[in-house]
């Protein structure tokens, strides 16, 4: 079908250049990433041993919140104007457009996320071996972050209150990633072996886009009607 | 295989659940008096933690209940999703609050147990840490249906979560096992092995005694709040204005 | 059956009593305000019954 793959690129090209247009929205996520990660030594000791251990938690988590922040670009500015509407109305499938607009998301908010965690790993003292898995597992992580926090966002599409409300949703639900993404960290810099925690985190990324795509179409239907 | 829908009715399902519901409460009744007699006098006390193992038979129960609920309220949830009845996004709504209770006792109860064993009110072991994230869970659901005013939507959107929790719950069960082998060392994690290798029948008949006790109770105050929330939803038919001047 | 004994719970009475006791709290507040909600719903139709009687008359 040539108009789903012309429709699936329009959708992500028309995402990405709103996001190119409002680089504030794409900055701010990235920027309280870094605040989060440098209150630790602030608030727990600036010790390098003590930072090393807490390093891959404190990312992560750090990760998780400003992912957390960022989810309201997913649909809200579509739904103010009626994009949404006409997304829902359109011949293709909901459930496939759905995956470019999270795809745009996650390049717009994880992915510049991956690239700044090695900076904030190393003022954390992470082991220089330790900042590779990290940027491997931030990779299969954070899109899962943006794909969980899709069926979220749509499910309080237009709530009040639905910055926190979405948190209150979705964290509960990122608990295995955060678990398994800082678990691998945490092996590496103990020079242990990853390869358990990366194909767990790969496993979660395939049945996250399989299945959670789908899921977010039901609650964008849900919300919409 | 004929199923007879006339209970989906909410006024034939009313009068129903009226019916049974004396009936659900003696029996809950029951089983919770013969539960309680055997789990206070007649099991014996452990070799271990003496007589503070009778706390695993409120404590064991309880989270085997928040699961259970959550189950019902996720199937419920479905139901109502895929067939729109009624009744079952009532039993889903209703269902939240119960479960929600459970896991709080499971989590209370589990650090009240704790307290004795490792010398800490708290423990990150696999079991409560996971009931931790199940109550989150609940929490988000009962949230969520809190901040939507259509009920319709409310109830649509709360089940559509309900269903991604309870996919998610295995998964965040077998992450925190995980997590906790890594972390705990074994003695901690005794507690949620109870029961491995067999247990013995002055201890399990308690336990299944209570564990039944609790899902008659569930059955018995769902009937109960779910007849007053079918009243409200009904509020413009016949039949409820006959219930309310027959009063 | 002494029930002294049995009160003390070997020791350990502060924890097993209080984890019936919340056991206890916890049945009970259900019930309570699944009753509740009941009486609620119930006043409140009766008022709004009564209200729409009177609009009518």
């Amino acid at each position: 079908m040539a108009g789903l793959a012309d429709s699936l690129s329009h959708v992500l090209a028309r995402d990405l250049l709103l996001a190119a247009r409002k680089p504030a929205d794409v900055i701010t996520p990235l920027v309280f990433f870094a605040i989060v990660a440098s209150l630790f030594p602030l608030g727990v000791s600036p010790e390098p041993a003590v930072l090393r251990g807490l390093a891959p938690g404190v990312l992560w988590v750090a990760a998780l919140l400003a992912t957390m922040l960022s989810l309201g670009r997913l649909f809200d500015a579509d739904h103010a104007d009626g994009t949404l509407e006409q997304l829902a109305l359109a011949p293709q499938p909901l459930t496939l457009l759905v995956y470019p607009k999270i795809l745009a998301h996650w390049l717009t908010s994880g992915l510049p996320l991956v690239l700044l965690s090695p900076l904030l790993a190393i003022q954390l003292h992470l082991p220089t071996g330790a900042i590779a898995t990290l940027v491997l597992a931030l990779l299969l992580g954070t899109p899962v972050l943006s794909l969980l926090g899709a069926v979220g966002a749509a499910l309080t599409l237009g709530l009040r209150g639905g910055g926190v409300l979405v948190s209150l949703l979705v964290l509960p639900l990122y608990t295995p990633v955060l678990i398994f993404g800082a678990g691998a960290v945490t092996a590496s810099a103990a020079g242990q072996g990853t390869e358990a925690y990366l194909s767990l985190l790969g496993a979660f990324l395939v049945l996250a886009a399989g299945f959670l795509p789908w899921a977010t179409a039901a609650a964008l239907r849900i919300s919409l009607d | 295989m004929p199923i007879n829908y006339k209970y989906a009715a909410p006024k034939n399902f009313y009068a129903l659940a009226g019916t049974l519901t004396p009936w659900l409460a003696a029996a809950t009744v029951l089983l919770l008096a013969a539960g309680l007699y055997m789990a206070l006098f007649v099991a014996p006390p452990d070799y271990q933690q003496g007589e503070s193992v009778r706390i695993m038979y409120v404590h064991v129960p309880s989270a085997w209940m928040s699961m259970f609920v959550y189950v019902i309220m996720a199937g419920a949830g479905a139901i109502g999703l895929v067939w729109n009845i009624k009744l079952a996004e009532v039993l889903a709504a209703v269902s939240a609050p119960i479960g929600a209770s459970f896991t709080l006792l499971a989590l209370v109860t589990g650090s009240l147990w704790g307290k004795p064993m490792w010398g800490a009110w708290w423990a990150w072991d696999a079991r409560l840490t996971s009931e931790l994230i199940l109550l989150f869970l609940y929490i988000g659901f009962m949230a969520l249906q809190a901040a939507i005013d259509d009920p319709r939507r409310a109830a649509r959107a709360s089940a559509l979560l309900a269903l991604v929790g309870v996919v998610n719950i295995p998964v965040i069960h077998f992450s925190v096992q995980w997590w906790n082998t890594l972390h705990q060392p074994a003695s901690i994690s005794s507690i949620a092995k109870v029961g491995t290798p067999a247990i013995d029948p002055s201890m399990l008949w308690p336990l299944l005694i209570m564990a039944v006790a609790f899902k008659l109770y569930y059955v018995t105050v769902a009937l109960m709040r779910m007849r007053a929330e079918i009243l409200e939803r009904e509020r413009n038919t016949a039949w409820v204005a006959e219930v309310l001047s027959a009063r | 059956m002494n029930w002294t004994e049995f009160f003390h719970m070997g020791g350990y009475a502060v924890y097993v009593w209080g984890s019936y006791g919340i056991a206890a709290l916890v049945l009970v507040a259900n019930v309570w305000a699944a009753l509740r909600r009941r009486r609620r719903v119930m006043t409140r139709l009766r008022d709004y019954a009564r209200a729409n009687e009177a609009g009518n008359e």
